[in-house]
């Protein structure tokens, strides 16, 4: 089976371990994950921030650029990109006057209907029904499932049923083999944007969900996000300074923790990427 | 003030009712100079001095549209785009708050490296930012261990279709006052 793919720029660069962790589980299962020809940036928050047309009529380049590639349903993997995606999809169902401006100048046609989906709906409806004949090797780790913002809010994009408390990760990770904590930071924000131009307030709030999760006996933070991801990993120095302590708890993509309970290697995974080293042992099943 | 956000930002601050669940949940709330629920009060009953002091805020560039307040909103008010909103005007009318010019910074030099390429080029961003901001020697060290896990491209990655990317651009990016 194919699908549409839209990568996302981080997903190329700084979380490339993302993209490979998915695309070998989608192989796994035997779907293949087609990019979208040409596509570009979605224009992330400094779009949105600062402006609105752009903010519009660069995802609406990407959904009219799907529909040419004869796409029906387009995964989505980065967080961040998914909420734009829809979000353009939203308003531009909504005015009808903007639709036909912004189709005008990207001089494409634009229906607007093409079905847009993040990683764990993709995860529920393609990977999760396959779980029990493609796991070889259990993740027996307590976890930590860490959603963060935009995999659950706005509720009218995500649908997401428990917003404040969400489940879905949680399940998908119990079915690998593993225990998934019961913990209060689940969709705390990790301080997403502000990576680089406020990067103390980036180690004060991922620092108070590393800390929560470590508390309560989390082993493993899984989450599904490259912003949050690179927020939890790359700048735990910024964290342990927060906390005026040492954390090793690795940080690793669901995708990867699906890959590895399949039986694929680490460096299949992308694990060996991480700056917070990953060491996680799987038990093979006979 | 709070015609012109419904015109344009499409939210009716008017059903406000000040519950203040938006800056109870807020996790940038502590910080802030005007808290969300005092600004959406401010847009309420705001004159031009209260309107400016809403657009020369730290707060509305704090805002990480993290969209906690907008999911708690009793009213389904939503917070963030009203930010978006705001961030917008206050960038238009030179108003930056001194200690959000690095966030600006940041968010500038991300939209010149996707109207140059079409995608995010990372190493591009933040040597453009560097430059711009003047935090020269910031994450140094992370470069060289970022290159050696191969999350660090040195070439941007280019879209093939310059001529349609610019059509987006073009009138989009005229050089605000700062």
């Amino acid at each position: 089976m194919k699908l549409g793919f839209y990568p996302g720029c981080s997903l190329t660069g700084s979380s490339r371990e993302y993209t490979e962790s998915l695309l070998a589980i989608a192989k796994a299962a035997g779907i293949e994950l087609v990019e979208i020809t040409d596509w570009n940036c979605c224009g992330a928050t400094a779009a949105h921030n600062l402006n609105h047309e752009l903010s519009v009529s660069l995802p609406a380049r990407n959904l009219a650029l799907a529909e040419l590639d004869g796409m029906e349903e387009l995964v989505v993997p980065c967080a961040a990109c998914y909420n734009r995606l829809v979000m353009t999809q939203h308003e531009l169902g909504d005015k009808p006057e903007l639709k036909a401006l912004i189709a005008e100048k990207l001089q494409m046609p634009l229906k607007n209907e093409i079905k847009i989906i993040n990683v764990i709906q993709f995860l529920e409806k393609h990977i999760v029904p396959r779980l029990d004949e493609l796991i070889k090797a259990p993740l027996a780790y307590d976890v930590a499932c860490y959603y963060g913002c935009l995999l659950v809010r706005p509720q009218k994009v995500t649908n997401a049923a428990r917003f404040e408390d969400p489940m879905t990760m949680d399940v998908i990770m119990q079915k690998l083999g593993a225990n998934a904590i019961d913990w209060p930071f689940k969709t705390e924000c990790c301080g997403a944007g502000f990576s680089v131009s406020k990067t103390k307030i980036v180690g004060e709030l991922s620092g108070k969900i590393v800390r929560s999760a470590v508390d309560r006996g989390a082993k493993v933070l899984v989450v599904a996000c490259p912003m949050c991801h690179s927020n939890l990993d790359m700048r735990r120095p910024a964290i342990e300074s927060y906390l005026n302590r040492k954390v090793d708890i690795p940080v690793i993509y669901i995708t990867q923790a699906i890959a590895l309970a399949m039986g694929l290697s680490p460096k299949q995974a992308g694990t060996h990427r991480h700056f917070v080293p990953v060491n996680l042992t799987v038990n093979r099943l006979n | 003030m709070s015609k012109r956000v419904r015109q344009q930002a499409d939210v009716n601050v008017i059903e406000c009712y000040q519950c203040g669940k938006c800056t109870a949940g807020c996790p940038v709330a502590d910080r802030m100079d005007l808290r969300p629920s005092v600004i959406m009060r401010m847009l309420q009953t705001g004159d031009a001095v209260s309107e400016d002091e809403i657009l020369r805020s730290l707060s509305i560039w704090l805002c990480l549209t993290c969209e906690t307040c907008y999911s708690r909103c009793p009213m389904e008010l939503d917070i963030p785009k009203v930010m978006d909103y705001l961030r917008q005007r206050s960038l238009a009318e030179g108003k930056v708050h001194r200690d959000a010019h690095d966030i600006v910074t940041f968010h500038k030099s991300f939209l010149n490296t996707v109207q140059n390429n079409g995608r995010l080029h990372e190493m591009g961003l933040v040597i453009d930012y560097k430059l711009h901001s003047g935090n020269l020697f910031q994450d140094v060290m992370l470069a060289p261990e970022m290159f050696s896990k191969g999350k660090l491209h040195i070439l941007p990655e280019r879209i093939k279709d310059r001529k349609g990317l610019s059509r987006l651009f073009k009138g989009q990016t005229k050089k605000p006052k700062s």
